[in-house]
């Protein structure tokens, strides 16, 4: 198995979930209802632990520990999309973003759930299962927002427009891409994007929002090689200040 | 010397640390225990949900519960080998949930989880049927949150996984 190309996988894949993780958190006390700030708050903290056990995959094959990975890197180390360290924004941009990113990782870890790496299978056999209830959030809400008032679908439909570039991010490949493929780690990029269009348009379809032609859009790539927005570097600060205090400390 | 039958009784007292009338062996979340020839025990155990932050107590608690009854070394293993699905609660388990005022989730069987499935829940203060799911995240990320429009009250379930 290829050592090297299983570690790049498992980084982006936790870098996402870190990344997004905290962002969402920052929903905690503002959502626009109660039950949806819960929701963001509680899919936050899914998303965190979802990063741990992966960090902690990584850790077994001779990463520092996940605290430390975590903390102490600095923008150019990580490997996230750019789409999850954008600010939260308005809540028509973060519920879009969320709904484009999560069915995109559905499907990732339902392909994971074979990976040949056997410690990868059983972690997204734990995941899937709790990323459904984050999908089926989404679609619920795109559902009703999307065919509700006109102001709704406009702010909806702008953030479509915005984010979609960013979502394609989601699928950059990496020089490992076929190493991964080849060894049976993950069936790959190109198999994922396919059907994540397949379903987003299914919802999509049963509103007032239309669908941009993917083809037609230009993909914003460089996050998974360490090319981030200005946004990345201060969350980073943020989220690491008490870490970086005393590291060593007993919690 | 102790067998495993009585590790797992003493395993009954080791109590969901947010759910004080079910057990962590009637959770699902203990799913196997070992004894060795020197009176070690290995206990193996699968989170609920991957970003539980109870699982550090409930490791503590095993660990403790244990070693109060004289268990020399106790050796707690987090597995993912067999993911925790919410038909592992056990029938004992359902009916302390239900003392606890939490509606048990129903049984998966392997099914699809939809939205359908999630929208049912029995009222655990009237048994009313006439509810609505409100969200399925709750105060804890085991917990959805519903409405009985017979008592109207919100309600709280164990939610399917």
């Amino acid at each position: 198995m290829n050592t090297d190309a299983l570690k790049d996988l498992l980084y982006r894949l936790a870098d996402d979930q870190l990344i997004l993780g905290h962002r969402n958190s920052e929903w905690n006390g503002l959502g626009p209802i109660l039950e949806e700030d819960i929701a963001f708050s509680s899919m936050a903290q899914d998303k965190l632990g979802h990063s741990l056990q992966l960090y902690s995959l990584l850790h077994q094959l001779g990463e520092a520990e996940p605290d430390m990975v975590a903390f102490t890197r600095n923008a150019p180390q990580f490997h996230c999309a750019q789409l999850v360290e954008l600010p939260i924004g308005e809540y028509d941009f973060s519920l879009i973003r969320h709904f484009l990113y999560d069915h995109a990782e559905l499907l990732r870890f339902e392909a994971l759930a074979q990976s040949s790496y056997e410690p990868l299978a059983q972690v997204a056999r734990k995941l899937k299962g709790e990323l459904k209830y984050h999908t089926l959030h989404a679609n619920t809400w795109v559902k009703q927002l999307g065919s509700a008032t006109e102001e709704a679908i406009e702010r909806l439909q702008n953030s479509l427009n915005f984010t979609l570039p960013y979502a394609l991010g989601l699928f950059e490949k990496t020089a490992q891409e076929e190493a991964i493929i080849a060894d049976g780690i993950f069936v790959g990029e190109d198999a994922i994007k396919t059907r994540w269009e397949e379903n987003i348009t299914k919802v999509l379809n049963q509103t007032a929002l239309e669908m941009p032609d993917l083809a037609s859009l230009t993909p914003v790539y460089g996050g998974r090689t360490g090319q981030h927005t200005e946004y990345l570097q201060p969350l980073l600060d943020e989220m690491a200040e008490v870490f970086r205090l005393d590291p060593t400390a007993e919690w | 010397m102790y067998s495993k039958a009585d590790i797992f009784s003493w395993l009954e007292a080791v109590k969901d640390p947010e759910i004080p009338t079910v057990s962590l062996v009637d959770l699902g979340v203990i799913r196997a225990v070992e004894v060795e020839d020197s009176g070690r025990v290995v206990v193996r155990m699968t989170p609920t949900f991957a970003g539980c932050p109870a699982m550090d107590y409930m490791r503590r608690d095993v660990e403790q519960t244990l070693r109060a009854h004289g268990v020399p070394e106790v050796q707690v293993e987090i597995s993912l080998a067999e993911a925790w699905s919410s038909d592992m609660v056990t029938e004992k388990g359902r009916a302390g949930l239900r003392q606890h005022g939490l509606t048990p989730p129903p049984m998966l069987e392997g099914q699809v989880l939809d939205l359908d499935f999630l929208e049912y829940a029995e009222c655990p203060r009237c048994h009313g049927h006439n509810t609505e799911l409100r969200t399925p995240f709750g105060a804890t990320l085991c917990r959805a949150v519903h409405y009985c429009h017979d008592c109207r009250q919100i309600f709280e379930q164990f939610k399917p996984l």
